[in-house]
């Protein structure tokens, strides 16, 4: 069984069909017995940091995601559920964060309106994903993928937990990976066939 | 880099897939669920749909077509149509909607925008704007006004104001209609999608006038439009997505190519 992290962090349940699509079993969850007992935890969630942190402790799950990090689980961070596994984000006027992650969370700089192009904030759309090295949650995903993004912050990572990098403005870490963790600044249930393959391949991982 | 992204639009009667010229002589062409899967597969980026019912009955059948829609396709899609209050938006995002987009309702009640961006994100609220290009007035000093109920009734807000107001208010997107250009498949309205789009932050989706990959080339180039909504041009006009984006790769602008 695999847990969906309810920590009334926006809609949830599109997660949960991209699971039924691929024949697996997704639970929503904000119960801490049923999180400690799954065999892997999906960690979505769309909104700001600062309230996300604070519903985690209102709901005291802190304690069970941090044991499951610890045991080796696999574990998928998601969009505000990816950014809130760093240290701290600058969002909310600066807040601490889970730091499963080395690396903190900043704002896109906007661009002069008269800029050419201009960037937007928040970066909505499509686009691509470079994975920097072979792993088994991306394995058979096409190089040069596109993946729908909908995101004002973005996490500053050190290459070594850096599992794939977007063109932004900047260049950002929109994918993380190290031991059984992995975390995606996109919504692979959004992303169509590269995003589905990706959640399909977390769904049979075994992390070493 | 971001791509642009292509947006076919469904009008939706009664559970059926319609579309008409400048709101007046609405024919069935389809079913909805059926389209969206057809679109996603063929690479749409994301898809719209608007309730042109807006009878309590209607909104119990879109639901329904919502629900159906979130079950098939795993791109982001929004609704719009006569979404009048926080309940109206609240039930189409659990239904399994990505995003919603206000239109007269937020005009006769801008807090609505500001209530859905902080229930829901800014990034669940689309404003819709059906926009007329009326000539410079004091009241109008961009040249274009805000209509609604198909462009039948005039607001008096500027279009510019009242973008930007949006924006002030929450909204994560907006979908620009021109009424002007709206069916006539003779291209966007650049003049206008120019000026909100390059006095906005958010990004700006063109609508209306569609007929040509040509005209999406424009509207994204000139026009400084972050996506194009189609329609007809897909619909029954004998173009397809996967055609439009390899027009437009073809012209240098960036879209999204990969498919399973």
């Amino acid at each position: 069984m695999i847990a969906i992290v309810d920590y009334r962090a926006g809609n949830l349940a599109s997660v949960a069909r991209a699971l039924e699509h691929l024949g697996q079993t997704g639970v929503i969850t904000s119960d801490p017995d049923v999180i400690a007992a799954a065999d892997r935890i999906i960690f979505p969630g769309v909104g700001a940091a600062g309230e996300a942190m604070r519903n985690l402790h209102g709901l005291g799950l802190q304690p069970v995601l941090r044991q499951a990090v610890a045991d080796g689980k696999p574990f998928l961070g998601i969009c505000l559920g990816y950014q809130i596994l760093f240290e701290d984000s600058e969002e909310d006027g600066g807040i601490a964060c889970l730091g499963l992650l080395p690396g903190r969370v900043v704002r896109f700089a906007e661009s002069a309106p008269d800029a050419t192009p201009r960037l937007k904030v928040p970066h909505m759309g499509w686009n691509q994903a470079a994975f920097g090295r072979p792993h088994p949650v991306w394995h058979g995903v096409p190089a040069g993928s596109e993946f729908y993004f909908v995101h004002s912050y973005y996490p500053k990572a050190p290459v070594k937990v850096t599992a794939c990098t977007t063109e932004y403005g900047v260049t950002f870490a929109s994918g993380a990976a190290t031991g059984s963790l992995v975390g995606f600044q996109f919504h692979p249930e959004k992303s169509g066939p590269p995003g589905l393959r990706l959640l399909l391949n977390f769904c049979h991982w075994s992390p070493e | 880099m971001l791509t642009k992204r292509i947006i076919p639009c469904l009008d939706v009667r009664a559970g059926k897939t319609t579309k008409g010229v400048k709101f007046q002589g609405n024919v069935d062409i389809g079913d909805p669920v059926e389209m969206a899967r057809r679109y996603y597969e063929e690479g749409a980026d994301e898809l719209v749909f608007y309730d042109i019912t807006a009878s309590s009955e209607g909104r119990g059948i879109m639901l329904d077509v919502v629900r159906r829609v979130a079950r098939e396709i795993f791109i982001p899609f929004s609704v719009g149509g006569g979404l009048n209050t926080l309940e109206d938006m609240r039930a189409v995002l659990l239904a399994g909607a990505e995003k919603v987009s206000v239109n007269s309702g937020a005009v006769a009640n801008p807090e609505l925008i500001r209530q859905g961006a902080k229930a829901f994100g800014n990034q669940c609220v689309v404003l819709g704007m059906d926009v007329l290009r009326v000539g410079v007035t004091p009241q109008t000093p961009s040249g274009y006004e805000i209509v609604t109920h198909g462009g039948r009734r005039h607001t008096g807000r500027d279009a510019l104001a009242w973008a930007r107001q949006a924006e002030e208010l929450g909204a994560g997107e907006i979908c620009l209609n021109s009424i002007d250009a709206d069916g006539t498949q003779t291209g966007y309205e650049l003049t206008l999608t120019r000026m909100i789009s390059t006095a906005v932050a958010i990004p700006v989706i063109a609508s209306g006038g569609a007929g040509q990959p040509e005209h999406l080339a424009a509207v994204l180039t000139d026009g400084c439009a972050d996506a194009a909504l189609i329609a007809s041009m897909t619909h029954f006009g004998g173009y397809t997505v996967p055609g439009i984006k390899q027009f437009l790769a073809a012209r240098q602008i960036p879209v999204r190519l990969v498919y399973a």
